[in-house]
């Protein structure tokens, strides 16, 4: 990772004109997807991706059903549009890895107990890519799981912080993904207060470790408020507080 | 009744603190009651429950159900009930303790594609779960129109003391059947009306979690609250018809002391 340019300019604002402790924007729209028993679109700078929950299902094949637990699969997918330079189609061996980090994230927060020799789908498609979309991915496919209705003792909300120029700063995009020091993806259920991924690229000392994890974790409450957000909008429009009928 | 606290939530959130039962939907987490779906949150007496807006249907002991006879085999009937788990209907259910597969033609009792009102009798989530068209009001449903549901929106399509489920009969002159699974039949001599029946439990679908839905289920089957009653008087047989169709809800009916009060009825 050798560095060809600088990443921040001397008014402290980053590539795409953020601060370091400056979100992009997030969007989430909830049940985009018809056939799907859940799903959600995510909006998070640049990347556009789709996740979409099926299930408590039949579990094909049959041999991977548990006889006292549910199953989650997840697959974590790049349309061949997503990057500039064609992708692809076929599952990279980095797309094997994030399915798997998701699903490893995704899992604590499920009650798969509830659901015995089922199984539960999480299909998170990129269409487009901008650094940062496994977070994304993670966030979206949380949101799609509660519209699901399926038992989950909380949301997961996932946002990356990284090295910068020798800087700790929040959400690290395709060029600081690239060109910089580090990068710390983190998913973190915000009410049970406890991290379900974490990932490092790069090289941080304790201190540094330290300030990143507590920057991702602040990104995460940021990312759970959109999220939570995106739900109450999709099921109770505009109200928040619940007006007796009668 | 005056105790009973609702809120919107979604999973994660923190329902209430203190010393409550737990009841469906939520899990206790040191001194609070935390919800694990989206939807309602109440607070009663009796405990803490989240009425939820989303999700399939997992069977219950007890529910009565809609299903569709997929296949049988020498011994009994799959039966699929709008769930993961297809039902077992077994033929002994049907043609008696001194059945036998090689005398008794199961086909000809129930056919592969036959709709049958059901009640599950046995489910644990570890083998399938058991029906039975034994009792009263279950078996065949000969005739109608089917509708699929969301079954979270079944007891908001019931309503209070089967309210909202009334009104769509009376105004429509059909009998609705309703699963608890999600799974509808309508049926009535009238084809509009079985139409706008349809119409109206789609709205309901759609707009379940909104408030003043019945008053646009009525708007929408243009009745207004005295004209309604007029129906009712001007069609006695009509009205007696949904007293039957009634006693199908009552054990579908969403709250707790609803189903004591209606048990008293009946």
């Amino acid at each position: 990772m050798t560095q060809t340019r600088s990443l921040i300019d001397e008014n402290g604002k980053r590539t795409d004109g953020r601060t370091g402790d400056q979100l992009r924007d997030i969007k989430i729209t909830v049940g985009v997807i018809k056939n799907a028993d859940g799903s959600a679109f995510i909006e998070f700078g640049m990347n556009k991706i789709v996740a979409a929950v099926y299930g408590p299902r039949e579990v094909h094949p049959k041999h991977m059903a548990l006889p006292d637990s549910g199953v989650l699969r997840c697959r974590y997918h790049m349309t061949p549009f997503s990057t500039d330079t064609r992708k692809n189609p076929a599952p990279s061996r980095r797309e094997v890895e994030i399915s798997k980090v998701m699903r490893e994230a995704l899992e604590p927060t499920l009650m798969l107990e509830d659901y015995p020799r089922a199984a539960i789908d999480v299909f998170v498609e990129v269409l487009q890519a901008d650094g940062g979309s496994r977070c994304a991915g993670i966030t979206a496919a949380s949101v799609a799981l509660a519209d699901a209705g399926i038992n989950m003792r909380d949301l997961v909300s996932a946002c990356a912080a990284g090295k910068v120029d020798d800087r700790i700063v929040i959400d690290i995009n395709d060029t600081e993904d690239k060109e910089g020091d580090a990068d710390m993806p983190v998913a973190y259920m915000p009410h049970l207060e406890q991290v379900s991924l974490l990932q490092l690229d790069g090289i941080l000392n304790e201190e540094q470790f330290n300030q990143c994890l507590d920057e991702a974790v602040k990104g995460c409450k940021i990312v759970y408020e959109v999220q939570r957000k995106a739900l109450m909008q999709k099921y109770f429009g505009n109200e928040t507080e619940l007006k007796e009928e009668q | 009744m005056q105790e009973i606290r609702r809120k919107y939530v979604v999973p994660g959130d923190r329902i209430i603190e203190g010393n409550f039962r737990p009841l469906f939907n939520v899990i206790k987490a040191g001194n609070s009651i935390i919800a694990t779906r989206i939807g309602i949150a109440e607070a009663g007496r009796e405990g803490v429950k989240v009425i939820p807006l989303s999700g399939v249907y997992i069977p219950r002991v007890n529910d009565i159900v809609i299903g569709k006879i997929m296949d049988h085999s020498s011994l009994s009937w799959e039966v699929d009930i709008n769930s993961l788990f297809s039902a077992h209907l077994p033929a002994q259910d049907v043609f008696g303790r001194d059945f036998s597969p090689a005398r008794d033609d199961m086909g000809r009792e129930l056919a592969t594609g036959d709709l049958i009102t059901a009640r599950i009798v046995a489910f644990d989530r570890t083998r399938d779960p058991m029906i039975t068209i034994q009792d009263k009001d279950l078996g065949k449903v000969p005739r109608g129109e089917f509708v699929k549901i969301s079954a979270t929106r079944v007891p908001r399509l019931i309503g209070k003391r089967g309210s909202m489920i009334q009104t769509i009969e009376q105004a429509t002159h059909t009998r609705v059947l309703i699963g608890q699974n999600g799974i509808i039949v309508v049926t009535g001599r009238n084809s509009e009306g079985i139409k706008l029946a349809v119409r109206a439990i789609r709205m309901v679908e759609e707009e379940a979690h909104t408030a003043n839905l019945t008053q646009r289920v009525k708007s929408l089957l243009s009745i207004s609250d005295s004209s309604s009653a007029e129906t009712s008087q001007s069609q006695p047989q009509n009205v007696h018809k949904n007293a039957e169709s009634q006693s199908t809800i009552q054990e579908v009916e969403e709250e707790l002391e609803e189903e004591a009060e209606k048990g008293e009825k009946i």
